[in-house]
């Protein structure tokens, strides 16, 4: 069965989008990190489905897909915005909030 | 079988790595795109061949060309920035990367043995039948999130043109 590695593998890929949301600053490589947890989340979906032989897995997978389109729509919307008023895509320059 | 997965399990991995590491953002976005091609194969190994076939027009189709596009209107697109872009260091990685995996596809074919194959029109029937029956509710919201989606993309979008054009 390869459903183990499988979830080994969505741990790892989660694990590494985790560390880049993290460490990197600039928002663009925030959201590919972003992906790749999304990435990792829908392999786990798979390899359950794929244990359990149901199709609830890949539903799951259509539904992830649908949720990445839509966030990345608006968020590249709001990187354009961004880049556009500030000028640099640095995550830390955008402190207007004083969070 | 086992053997493909772990070749394609560490394509994805060295992929993914290289995309949190790399400082440039189009390089980043090809090792992106390699990562999720090997990760659809996984998809197919798993026996998932519709989530497979979507992850590739879908992930590394549309929606990695909206990031090259972004990438593009970001940066100014000077000539020498265009030119390390195309220098040999950027896309040897990748180009490997993606050559395992065609290796991977490429023994898929020729052994010629489809585990997966035979019951892949049944189990198409199955997911149709489960996202129009019980999943139902799921569809409605996945609509329902698409259209603010689409809203707020267009929003954004038309007031950055709006005030380039102003200023």
């Amino acid at each position: 069965m390869l459903s183990t590695p499988a979830l080994v593998l969505a741990i790892i890929l989660f694990a590494l989008g985790l560390i880049g949301l993290l460490s990197r600053r600039n928002i663009l490589y925030m959201l590919l990190s972003l992906e790749i947890m999304l990435n990792a989340a829908a392999l786990a979906f798979i390899a359950g489905g794929a244990r359990w032989g149901q199709v609830d897995g890949e539903i799951m997978f259509l539904f992830i897909l649908t949720l990445a389109a839509a966030e990345v729509s608006v968020a590249l919307g709001i990187v354009l915005q961004l880049s556009h008023r500030f000028r640099t895509l640095d995550a830390d320059a955008f402190c207007e909030m004083r969070g | 079988m086992e053997t493909l997965f772990y070749i394609a399990a560490a394509v994805t991995i060295l992929a993914t790595l290289r995309v949190i590491t790399h400082v440039h953002a189009v390089h980043a976005l090809l090792y992106l795109v390699v990562a999720l091609i090997a990760l659809s194969l996984i998809f197919y190994l798993l026996g998932a061949q519709f989530a497979a076939a979507l992850e590739i027009i879908i992930y590394g189709g549309a929606i990695m060309v909206l990031f090259i596009f972004v990438v593009m209107l970001l940066g100014p697109l000077a000539v020498e920035q265009e030119r390390t872009w195309f220098s040999l260091s950027a896309w040897i990685g990748p180009s490997i990367l993606a050559l395992v995996l065609l290796g991977e596809v490429g023994y898929l074919i020729a052994s010629g043995d489809h585990p997966t194959m035979a019951v892949a029109e049944p189990r198409q029937k199955a997911i149709s039948i489960a996202l129009y029956g019980p999943y139902i509710i799921g569809v409605e919201l996945a609509s329902m999130l698409l259209l603010p989606g689409l809203i707020g993309a267009y929003h954004l979008g038309r007031r950055l043109s709006s005030e380039a054009r102003s200023c």
